[in-house]
């Protein structure tokens, strides 16, 4: 389903990756390996479409995602380094936003369970500013429960999760592999998923 | 339009929460108009012949300073990473944010311009035009000004380079924006220097949205 031929990035002067290649099909994951400044985050967002390619190109079901951006951007849903909240709003909603701003209709209940099973029971109508570290980051992973998506690439996700998010992440991983999905994740963890293809940069 | 609405609604939510700094703008704009009288003195006439052009002056200054946050908040926590990765078109998204730093920031001025005009002893008449010469030229400020904030977005100093790239680009509002208001004076008509402006603001609606997303891909890159 995905595909990247012949990759290449660069940073100013800096080589960062060439040559990569790798494909994903249904129910396959890729963990993307690599010191601290190898370019893990760069080649994620070039998988995205954010930050443009020097040489090579990245299929999603066999066309290249710059000839489709609405259809490719409708299929993943990308989460970064940054927690993509607004301090003044609750998570409640900084979600229902969020979701409405990529064309969907969130329903309230399924937002607020949604956080409840992110562990985040009672704080769904504070600012987002008080919250700590790891429940924003629990806040930002509850969009790939309300988001339909076939592809998710995870920046570092285990980030500022205790070990009960961890694992609640690591079954999310799991279900939506077992349901045909496809995950492209950056780690320094070994993790205990099936299916993995690798690349070491 | 939807996703123009929705990232409208979402900007006046947001300022919503925060209202001192759509306030600060608009105290800078009442503050550095009511200045001129103190400061060049009570001649009635000096003053009904500066006032178009320091209201007008002081609507560009205080757009300005509203123009740096803009994007970099969204910019800061990673949302317009989001919104530029949206299924919906990333434009549209920008539109919507435009439109709410408009009725923000450009829609009160427009409303306390009559009242601060007063300040200088303009007719009604003269008022009348000065509202609605900048009516038509707040939007087109905030449209230019959003191509600025875009391409000095994450750049280092961004304020001043953004008051160096955007003021130039301000002068043909002001011209045709404070020259509406002597040209009625003079008794020529207003009729072709509103259609002047309107017209600058029909080109950059048109365009600008395009430009701004083009230059925060960019800079997200």
């Amino acid at each position: 389903m995905l595909t990247a031929t012949d990759l290449a990035c660069s940073r100013g002067e800096r080589q960062l990756f060439e040559r990569l290649c790798f494909a994903l099909e249904a129910g396959q994951w890729l963990h993307v390996k690599g010191e601290n400044g190898a370019g893990k985050t760069t080649l994620l967002r070039t998988v995205v479409g954010l930050s443009p390619a020097d040489r090579g190109q990245v299929r999603w079901r066999g066309a290249d995602i710059r000839d489709q951006p609405g259809d490719y951007r409708r299929a993943f849903v990308y989460l970064g380094h940054p927690a993509c909240l607004k301090d003044d709003l609750s998570p409640l909603e900084n979600l229902q936003l969020a979701l409405q701003l990529d064309g969907f209709e969130p329903r309230e209940e399924d937002v607020l369970q949604a956080l409840q099973r992110l562990g985040l029971h009672g704080r769904e109508d504070l600012p987002s500013r008080v919250l700590s570290a790891g429940q924003r980051r629990r806040v930002l992973l509850a969009r790939l429960l309300l988001r339909p998506a076939q592809l998710w690439i995870l920046d570092e996700p285990f980030n500022a999760l205790d070990a009960a998010a961890t694992e609640l992440l690591l079954s999310m991983v799991r279900h939506h592999l077992d349901a045909g999905g496809v995950a492209v994740l950056t780690s320094h963890q070994t993790m205990p998923l099936a299916q993995s293809r690798e690349v070491r940069l | 339009m939807r996703t123009v609405l929705i990232a409208l609604r979402r900007d006046l939510l947001l300022a919503g929460r925060r209202r001192s700094e759509v306030l600060t703008a608009l105290l800078f704009f009442v503050v550095v108009v009511s200045l001129f009288p103190i400061g060049v003195g009570p001649e009635r006439a000096l003053l009904r012949r500066i006032g178009p052009g320091v209201l007008w002056v002081a609507a560009l200054l205080a757009t300005l300073l509203g123009l740096p946050r803009l994007f970099a908040a969204d910019h800061a926590d990673g949302t317009l990473e989001q919104m530029a990765l949206s299924p919906q078109p990333f434009a549209l998204q920008v539109m919507g944010k435009l439109a709410a730093h408009w009725l923000l920031c450009g829609l009160p001025l427009v409303v306390l311009a009559p009242v601060l005009g007063l300040l200088f002893g303009l007719s009604a008449d003269a008022l009348l035009v000065l509202t609605l010469s900048l009516l038509i030229g707040t939007p087109l400020l905030s449209l230019i000004g959003a191509i600025g904030a875009a391409l000095t977005l994450g750049v280092r100093g961004g304020g001043v380079l953004l008051s160096l790239l955007v003021l130039p680009l301000f002068i043909p509002a002001l011209v045709f924006g404070a020259g509406s208001v002597d040209a009625q004076a003079a008794g020529l008509g207003v009729q072709g220097h509103l259609s002047v402006l309107g017209a600058m603001l029909a080109l950059a609606a048109f365009f600008a949205p395009w430009a701004t997303t083009v230059s925060l891909r960019i800079a997200m890159e």
